[in-house]
């Protein structure tokens, strides 16, 4: 089995277009979703992040670090959510995703993590 | 003492033969990496031996028993980490030899869905089936689509770690993914085709053996899946495509277009099985974009003399390939043939609609000049030869129209 990070991009542009009844849509399709996740057993972890603009940096610097406001990248398009499944293979994950998109409505990137987790 | 002849020889039967091997041990090891290398080894010992030895009865079983002993060899002197490979490897009752034969062909099809898996990009895709299922060497790869070797590399090192990292499966997908899958793999070999068939730039040789590679792995599709009515179309319009490679060049090097082609030239060979493998899948009634192309180029190879071409079955076959496939470049070539039913002005009509989309498309231009040439219009027909020659590097397309130009111009 691997674990595959599913990120949702979003952007403040796209949001404020989305119609309330939409967004409501979409939290109750993406609440199916992760019951389903969590029955099928590839639910590790997932959530949805407030937006960028809450984000706080901590930088490392002279043996001390420093803390500045975010986000560490300013970009338009910016992480709005994540999960974390576990799958057989990357087919299986893409299937996954393919729902997760539906669910939220947005582009999910997939990658895999580095190594199993310690047993 | 090797000659290099021998060599070539034995190069040639690797060449044949290393896509089956590398598939085999890939299944049996679980890694690319190893089954190449392991190939690769059995590569270099069968130069050493074969010279004095002679080539083995069956010199796919011999590399893929060789190249899975390497294998295990290597694993077992690295790390212990490696020990459930070679333990899987040595315990898989199926890597027993004498089972190969059945199980190997399903070991390749496997290897060709990873390879052109569409988590990996187009470019990637195409060198990977060339060096894992065609045998060919990175360099060969790199030298047939013009990039620096270390690119070339590069590309496949990458693709193949996106595949370890991701854990893309060796798997022949199932019914309900199966046509999205099979998509991206007839792609590559058309494109390895294409690649082959109209670059005029790099080494003739190696282009000759791209075509020939394409037409390869696309057997091996057709007998592996023989179901598939779009791999057996594609295999067809491949087929049909090669059969007029000795006429579509002069003995100057010159390209020489359809029309101007000397018939007589055309391999009958590679049009018989062409024909019958067209008529085969449009029996099954489940039309796609190969098999339409196919039906077109039968159409073609069916006339003896350029003039006998049955035109109107043709246009039918381009408003199919319309339906299924709508391009502006199918439209353009519908308009070639529009033209020879109803007259060129007729044909330039439908191509001057296709301004707006194709202005930037070499052929658009030089298909409209040759319209023009036939209507009389020769100012415009040569600054369309202008238009067209503005927009291609290809050294065969340029000197043709260079000649249609002058050619044009002196009737005015």
């Amino acid at each position: 089995m691997t674990q595959y990070l599913l990120s949702v991009y979003v952007s403040d542009e796209a949001m404020a277009n989305v119609a309330e009844a939409d967004m409501q849509a979409a939290f109750a399709a993406v609440d199916t979703f992760n019951a389903e996740l969590r029955d099928a057993g590839a639910w590790v972890f997932g959530g949805g992040l407030h937006p960028a603009n809450t984000a706080t940096v901590v930088t490392p610097k002279d043996r001390d670090t420093v803390v500045t406001d975010g986000p560490f990248a300013e970009t338009k398009e910016y992480l709005g959510g994540f999960w974390i499944v576990e799958a057989p293979d990357l087919d299986a994950a893409l299937a996954i995703a393919k729902r997760a998109s539906v669910a939220c409505g947005g582009p999910v990137e997939v990658r895999p993590f580095q190594d199993e987790p310690a047993e | 003492m090797t000659t290099d002849a021998q060599v070539l020889d034995i190069s040639r039967v690797f060449r044949e033969e290393s896509g089956r091997a590398i598939a085999t041990l890939v299944r049996s090891f679980g890694d690319i990496d190893v089954a190449e290398e392991a190939v690769q080894e059995a590569f270099e010992v069968a130069i050493e031996k074969w010279p004095s030895s002679g080539m083995p009865p069956n010199p796919g079983a011999w590399i893929t028993t060789t190249a899975r002993n390497r294998a295990i060899d290597r694993l077992r002197r690295e790390s212990k980490r490696h020990d459930r490979h070679t333990q899987a490897a040595a315990l898989d009752p199926d890597d027993e030899p004498g089972q190969d034969v059945g199980r190997v062909t399903d070991e390749r099809l496997r290897l060709i869905f990873t390879c052109c898996h569409p988590a990996l990009a187009p470019a990637a895709q195409v060198a990977l089936t060339l060096r894992l299922l065609g045998g060919l060497q990175t360099a060969e790869i790199a030298k047939a689509f013009l990039v620096p070797e270390p690119t070339m590399a590069q590309r496949l090192v990458r693709a193949k770690a996106k595949i370890k990292a991701n854990n893309i499966p060796y798997r022949v997908p199932g019914d309900a993914e199966l046509p999205d899958r099979l998509r991206p793999v007839l792609a590559v070999l058309y494109l390895v085709f294409n690649e082959g068939y109209t670059a005029s730039s790099g080494d003739e040789l190696i282009r000759q053996d791209l075509c020939a590679e394409a037409i390869r792995l696309a057997r091996v599709l057709v007998e592996l899946m023989p179901d598939e009515p779009e791999a057996i179309g594609l295999l067809a319009l491949m087929l049909l495509i090669e059969s007029r490679r000795a006429a579509r060049t002069a003995a100057d090097g010159s390209l020489v277009l359809l029309p101007d082609q000397a018939r007589t030239l055309w391999d009958r060979d590679l049009i018989t099985e062409g024909h019958t493998l067209v008529r085969a899948c449009l029996r099954r009634n489940v039309p796609g974009p190969y098999q339409i192309q196919a039906a077109i180029n039968a159409v073609h190879s069916d006339a003896s003399t350029a003039a006998d071409t049955d035109w109107r079955q043709v246009v039918v076959l381009y408003d199919q390939l319309l339906v299924v496939a709508p391009s502006p470049v199918v439209s353009l070539n519908r308009a070639v043939a529009v033209a020879e039913v109803d007259g060129p002005a007729a044909g330039l009509d439908v191509v001057d609609r296709l301004a707006g989309e194709l202005g930037e498309f070499h052929l658009f231009h030089s298909t409209r000049a040759d319209l023009l040439r036939r209507l009389g219009r020769t100012d415009d027909a040569a600054a369309a030869y202008h238009s067209a020659l503005r927009l291609t590097a290809n050294a065969a397309e340029r000197e043709f129209l260079e000649r249609r130009r002058a050619a044009t111009l002196s009737r005015r």
